[in-house]
């Protein structure tokens, strides 16, 4: 295979890999629940792993666009639509397990965390701002929108990446470790867009801007060297 | 889900440790180690199995008498952190630690100072069953039978002095064996007003289940305060001092918005993170609400009188 221009069957090959990939963990989970392995709180276990798999497969989808500029590997792009879906798909899961088994659909206990408790602010905020980006995922709707509108929107991803580890920052007690990680992984992953963005700033300011004609007195960038004896 | 009452069925027969010590066996002598080290991964086995029983018994009139919780839970689902943050880390890791010879100094404002052995502890006072409520601060709650007898009876032992109006607990540190990022400020460090020390609802605590404390539930020797909040209750202790002043805690250093002296389970004070409202029973599938000082307020509550536990909390 032709790791730089596979072929339609290959990608559709790749794809059909990477869902399954993807469903692992929920296979796994589902597993252990069979075998009564979630341990003494299920429930607990349950909500952090649909949480933690949520931030994992935002952070691999935000992965992408580095990755295939590393490894100069265009057609990885054609994958980041189902990374980002099943980013979706783990969230509305962890969500889930938040609405139903551990508050039962009250909805007022529900309302009041939201409103008092910030770490669920923040991570139900994050959900609900990664909704309009799964309904506009499809190529019907990116028409729709327009290239652009759709890609302003897409956008938001990064601030609910940020959302999502400040969630998990707020949630532990003591031990930062973990969320530091994912902390660093997301500041690595925003930070290299930053600096591409900067970078094609000045590129396109250097290739538009003619250099201003010089006028009047020059001021010397550097001290000139002393006079040789 | 099975509800069992607690006087159908014997410790013995809640914790099923033979079968548990059974498949250990069979998987060590099959050389299974991968199978056995993928079973302890998904914390079907508990490592580091106390083996002894003590006894003999008395049943306590402070007792519960609400379904016990298994003792697979007790002893795997731990917040222990010198053994690690997460909750199955205690059971793993904490095998590591040698609960003998062991010895807990009392001292401070005492008029005898004193050095005890484990053993002279075990022969202090007669052991008692007692099956108390725990409740954590994170919204979870189990029913344990703990043993052993009240911590007053040691403290008389060594005569506070009347300037002692607060007791210290040290745990345990060791970082040779133990987690050394600073995540608490270690050693561990607890402590109760002399009164509340001295209350005979607070349990000198050397078992659970009719056998010695495992080490991941604090063994050798732990302190049990069922009204209040779990980590309240310091374990593996090494020194319990009388002292003047309300003593420093290793929670309350960490977040002092959030983890108070006190402690006292309270429906009414929220946790920033957790309501308190409510708590899952660990084994049950819809929460409960939370008793106000964890349902022990007939007993309790009188030392609190004149205080505000919004403040005081």
């Amino acid at each position: 295979m032709n790791f730089r221009t596979p072929t339609a069957t290959q990608i559709a090959a790749i794809k059909a890999l990477l869902f399954a990939l993807c469903l692992m963990p929920l296979a796994v989970y589902i597993q252990r629940g069979l075998d009564d392995a979630l341990g003494a709180n299920p429930i607990e276990t349950i909500t952090r792993a649909s949480g933690e798999w949520t931030l994992r497969f935002l952070l691999i989808t935000l992965a992408v666009t580095p990755l295939r500029r590393f490894c100069g590997l265009p057609w990885l792009l054609r994958l980041r639509r189902m990374l980002g879906l099943f980013t979706f798909f783990y969230a509305c899961l962890h969500a889930t397990t938040y609405f139903w088994l551990d508050q039962f659909f009250d909805l007022h206990g529900i309302a009041k965390d939201i409103l008092k408790r910030p770490f669920i602010t923040v991570g139900f905020s994050a959900f609900v701002l990664l909704v309009p980006l799964a309904l506009t995922s499809s190529n019907y709707m990116i028409r729709r929108l327009g290239g652009r509108r759709w890609q302003s929107l897409h956008r938001s991803v990064y601030a609910i990446g940020i959302l999502a580890v400040i969630h998990y920052w707020w949630l532990v007690k003591a031990d930062i470790l973990k969320p530091a990680i994912y902390a660093i992984l997301l500041a690595a992953l925003l930070g290299m867009r930053g600096w591409w963005r900067e970078l094609e700033r000045r590129r396109q300011l250097a290739a538009a801007v003619p250099p201003p004609p010089l006028r009047g007195k020059v001021i010397p960038l550097a001290v000139r060297a002393p006079r040789q004896t | 889900m099975l509800i069992l009452l607690p006087n159908d069925i014997a410790p013995s027969e809640i914790t099923s440790r033979d079968l548990f010590d059974n498949r250990r066996r069979f998987l060590q002598a099959a050389g299974l180690t991968l199978a056995a080290g993928t079973a302890t991964w998904m914390g079907v086995v508990p490592s580091a199995r106390a083996a002894t029983k003590l006894g003999p018994l008395g049943r306590s009139p402070l007792s519960t008498d609400e379904a016990q919780t298994p003792y697979k839970s007790v002893t795997t689902y731990n917040n222990y952190y010198e053994f690690g943050t997460e909750k199955e880390d205690p059971a793993e890791n904490a095998g590591k630690l040698q609960v003998r010879p062991w010895t807990v100094r009392v001292e401070g404002l005492v008029g005898k100072p004193r050095t005890f052995d484990i053993d002279d502890l075990l022969k202090l006072a007669p052991l008692e069953e007692r099956i108390y409520r725990l409740r954590c601060v994170e919204a979870w709650s189990m029913v344990i039978p703990w043993l052993g007898f009240s911590l007053s009876a040691l403290l008389k032992q060594v005569e506070p002095q009347g300037s002692a109006k607060y007791v210290q607990f040290v745990s345990h540190y060791d970082p040779k064996i133990m987690l050394r990022r600073p995540v608490l400020d270690w050693p561990y460090t607890e402590g109760l007003r002399l009164d509340e020390a001295m209350h005979p609802l607070t349990l000198l605590t050397l078992g659970l289940y009719g056998e010695v404390l495992p080490n991941q539930n604090g063994a050798p020797v732990r302190v049990v305060i069922p009204w209040k909040y779990g980590f309240k209750s310091a374990k593996s202790i090494v020194a319990i001092r009388l002292v003047e002043k309300e003593p420093p805690t290793a929670w309350n250093k960490a977040a002092p918005s959030e983890y108070g002296f006190y402690s006292n389970v309270n429906p009414q004070v929220d946790h920033p993170r957790w309501s308190q409202a409510s708590e899952r029973r660990i084994g049950e599938f819809r929460k409960r609400p939370t008793l106000t000082f964890n349902g022990y307020a007939d007993q309790v509550a009188s030392l609190y009188q004149g205080m505000d536990l919004r403040r005081n909390f």
